[in-house]
C-alpha cells in the first residue's frame, strides 16, 4: 500500500482539469518521474505559486476535480510528487477510477463537510491522515484535530489495498 | 422495467460483479494510440506479462504528434509500432496510413452496435453514436484491457436527450452540443452515459452524430450514445454486408440496441432545435457558451479546423462551402488537418483543398495536431484561436492562449473577417 498521510495542499476551486494538472506537452515522457517538475503548472487559481506544491502529501479540493483528457499522467504527476490522496465534492469518473487503478484515494466528501474543511482548515499548517480500516479522515492542524468519517466502495478499497488494477485483474480475470 | 441500450449492452457482456454496482464487462474492442499506451506496454513487459488477449480486437494508430517532432515522440511511436508487430496487431496505422483515432477507426467499420470499446483517450465516447457503449479511460484500464479484455465500470444511469424540430442553416451538430453542454454543465452527466434521441438524430448523418457523442465527455459523460438506424446500417455497409443478407435484416438485428420505451432515466431533457443560433465557447471551461452573435466581433489570431469532433468530410464541405473564392484575414493563420486519408483524398478529389489553400489555409497531414498543444500551430501568450475541437481548458493549445470552440461553418467564417463571425455573413 501506498502512504497515506501528510500535509494538506487547499485548491479553492472547481472544475479542476487534467490539462492543468499536466499540460499535454508533457505526455511525451515515458516514466512516471519525469512528470514530477509539471505538477498543476497550467493550474488556474489565484494565489497558487508552484512552490506550495512542495512537502504536500494530500490535496483538499472543490467539484468535479480531474475532467477533462483521460491522461493518467495526472495522477502518476501527483503520485510522483508524494500526493496519494485527493479529497473533493466530486471526481470526474475517469480521473478517479485512474486514482483507484493505482492504488491512491479519490475521496469524495459531501458539499458541507468540504466547507467545513475549507473554512476551518484551509491557510493553516493542516495534515492529514486516511484510516483505511476504519473509513476515516484525521485531520490536524496546530489548533485542532478530529475525524471525519468517509465511505469508500468495496472496490476502491480493495484496489488502494492490492495496490492497483493490474495486480488485482491479473489474479481474478 | 424496460432496459436502456447501456443496460443491454452492459447484461451482454457482464463477466461478474466483484463488488456492488461494480461490473466487469468484456470488451470487444480496445483503442490504442500512441500518448497512452506505450507506458501500458513499458508497464506489461516490467511485470513480464507482455501479452495481448486478442490482436484481432486491438487496433492501434499513431495520431497524436506525427510526423513524430523530436526523439521522446519518435521513441512513442517506436515503443507502439514494435509492440503491434511483436503481438501480430494487424490494424495499425503508421505513418502515411494514420489519422485522428475517433475518426480513422469508425471509418474503418471498427465500431458496430452494442459492441463494448475503451481506449486511452477521453474522446472515445465518440463511438457511442454507432450504438455501443465506449468509454475513454486511462494507462491502467487500458493495460488491463489489452491483458484481458476487460473493463470495469459502475452502472450506467442515462441521462436522455430528445431533440425537436429542425436546425437552421448555419447551425450544425458542433453548435448543438455546445448548446447542451451549456445546459448540462461540465459535470452534470458524470457517471451517466448520455442518450441523443429524437426526430433531429434520425436525419442526422453518421458524421454529426460522432460530432454530438464525441463533446459527452465535457459534460462530464461516460459516453454519449445514438440508437441504430438505417443511417447506421448504410454507414457500415461495405463492411457487414458479407454478414446479413440485406440491410433490412441488418437492422433488424441491430435494432436489439434500442433503450426499451419504458426504460429509467436519471433525467429526460427535450428541446426544440429550430430557434438554436451558432454557438460558441468563451472563458475556459466547454460549459461557457454563448451565441455567435453575442460574441461576434471578437478578435482571432488563429484558426483551426480539424480534430475527432470536427474534422471529417462533411466538416471541410461546409467550411469550403464558405471559403470558396473568399481569402482569410491578413490578420489571422489559418490551419486545416483532414482527419483521416480517406478524408483527405476525398477533399482533394472534389477541389476542397485547392479552396483551402487558396483562402490561405494551411493544409497538414491527417493529426490530432493543433487540439492540445502538443504538436503544431501552438498559440503564443495572449493569442486566441477559433477552433472546432473540443476544449477550450486553459493552455489547452499553448500556455497563455485562448481557444473559442465553434462550427466548421463559424470558423470559416471567422478566418475571413478575422474576428469571430456567423457564417451567414457569407452565405447567399
Amino acid at each position: 500500500m501506498k502512504k497515506f498521510n501528510g500535509n494538506v495542499l487547499f485548491l479553492d476551486r472547481s472544475d479542476i482539469n487534467t490539462d492543468e494538472i499536466i499540460p499535454a506537452k508533457y505526455l511525451t515522457e515515458i516514466t512516471k518521474e519525469a512528470l514530477k517538475p509539471y505538477l498543476l503548472e497550467d493550474l488556474s487559481l489565484t494565489g497558487f505559486d508552484i512552490e506550495d506544491i512542495k512537502d504536500k502529501a494530500v490535496i483538499v479540493t472543490r467539484a468535479n476535480f480531474g475532467c477533462g483528457s483521460s491522461r493518467e499522467h495526472a495522477p502518476w504527476a501527483l503520485e510522483v510528487n508524494g500526493i496519494n490522496v485527493v479529497i473533493a465534492e466530486s471526481f470526474a469518473r475517469i480521473f478517479r477510477q485512474n486514482m483507484y487503478n493505482c492504488g491512491m484515494f479519490a475521496i469524495e466528501l459531501p458539499s458541507d463537510k468540504m466547507e467545513y474543511l475549507f473554512e476551518n482548515y484551509a491557510g493553516k499548517d493542516t495534515s492529514i491522515t486516511i484510516d483505511i480500516d476504519n473509513d476515516k479522515i484525521i485531520v490536524t492542524s496546530s489548533d485542532q484535530s478530529e475525524e471525519i468519517d468517509f465511505k469508500a466502495g468495496e472496490f476502491d478499497k480493495t484496489l488502494v489495498k492490492e495496490g492497483g488494477w493490474v495486480g488485482y485483474a491479473d489474479k481474478n480475470y | 422495467m424496460g432496459k436502456t441500450i447501456a443496460e443491454k449492452i452492459f447484461d451482454a457482456h457482464r463477466v461478474n460483479m466483484p463488488f456492488p454496482n461494480t461490473h466487469v464487462l468484456k470488451l470487444d474492442r480496445v483503442f490504442c494510440h500512441e500518448i497512452t499506451t506505450p507506458i501500458a506496454i513499458t508497464d506489461l513487459m516490467a511485470r513480464g506479462m507482455d501479452r495481448v488477449f486478442d490482436p484481432t480486437k486491438i487496433k492501434a494508430v499513431i495520431d497524436h504528434v506525427t510526423p513524430a517532432k523530436d526523439s521522446k515522440t519518435a521513441e512513442q511511436g517506436k515503443i507502439l509500432r514494435d509492440w503491434a508487430k511483436r503481438h501480430d496487431i494487424k490494424d495499425f496505422f503508421d505513418i502515411g496510413r494514420n489519422g485522428v483515432c475517433h475518426a480513422i477507426f469508425p471509418e474503418k467499420g471498427f465500431v458496430r452496435p452494442g459492441y463494448t470499446v475503451i481506449m486511452g483517450d477521453s474522446h472515445t465516447c465518440t463511438h457511442g453514436a454507432f450504438g455501443a457503449f465506449a468509454a475513454g479511460v486511462g494507462t491502467t484500464d487500458l493495460e488491463v484491457g489489452i491483458l484481458k479484455g476487460v473493463c470495469a465500470f459502475h452502472f450506467p444511469k442515462t441521462i436522455k436527450i430528445v431533440l425537436n424540430g429542425n436546425l437552421q442553416p448555419g447551425a450544425y451538430a458542433k453548435d448543438l452540443i455546445l448548446f447542451i453542454i451549456k445546459e448540462l454543465t461540465v459535470n452534470g452527466a458524470t457517471n451517466m452515459v448520455i442518450e441523443f434521441t429524437g426526430p433531429v438524430i434520425d436525419t442526422m448523418s453518421m458524421e454529426s452524430r460522432m460530432t454530438l457523442c464525441n463533446m459527452a465527455i465535457e459534460a462530464g459523460g461516460t459516453c454519449g450514445i445514438c440508437y441504430p438506424d438505417m443511417t447506421t446500417v448504410e454507414y457500415l455497409w461495405e463492411f457487414i454486408k458479407d454478414e446479413f443478407n440485406s440491410k433490412e435484416d441488418a437492422l433488424i438485428e441491430y435494432s436489439k440496441w434500442i433503450s426499451d420505451a419504458d426504460a429509467s432515466y436519471e433525467k429526460v431533457y427535450e428541446y426544440d432545435v429550430t430557434t438554436l443560433e451558432p454557438m460558441v465557447t468563451f472563458g475556459y471551461k466547454p460549459d461557457q457558451v454563448k451565441t455567435v452573435n453575442e460574441m461576434s466581433g471578437t478578435k482571432i489570431d488563429q484558426v483551426y479546423i480539424g480534430s475527432c469532433t470536427n474534422g471529417r468530410i462533411e466538416d471541410l464541405r461546409i467550411a469550403a462551402s464558405i471559403l470558396k473564392d473568399k481569402k482569410i484575414s491578413d490578420d489571422v493563420r489559418a490551419i486545416v488537418s483532414p482527419a483521416t486519408p480517406a478524408i483527405f483524398s476525398m477533399a482533394l478529389k472534389e477541389g476542397i483543398i485547392e479552396i483551402f489553400q487558396n483562402a490561405g489555409f494551411c493544409v497538414t497531414n491527417p493529426t490530432c495536431g493543433a487540439c492540445l498543444g502538443m504538436s503544431n500551430g501552438v498559440l503564443a501568450n495572449g493569442e486566441a484561436c477559433a477552433s472546432t475541437t473540443n476544449r477550450n481548458f486553459n493552455g489547452r493549445m499553448g500556455k497563455g492562449g485562448t481557444v473559442h470552440l465553434m462550427s466548421p461553418a463559424t470558423a470559416a467564417a471567422s478566418a475571413i473577417s478575422g474576428k469571430i463571425t456567423n457564417s451567414k455573413v457569407y452565405k447567399a
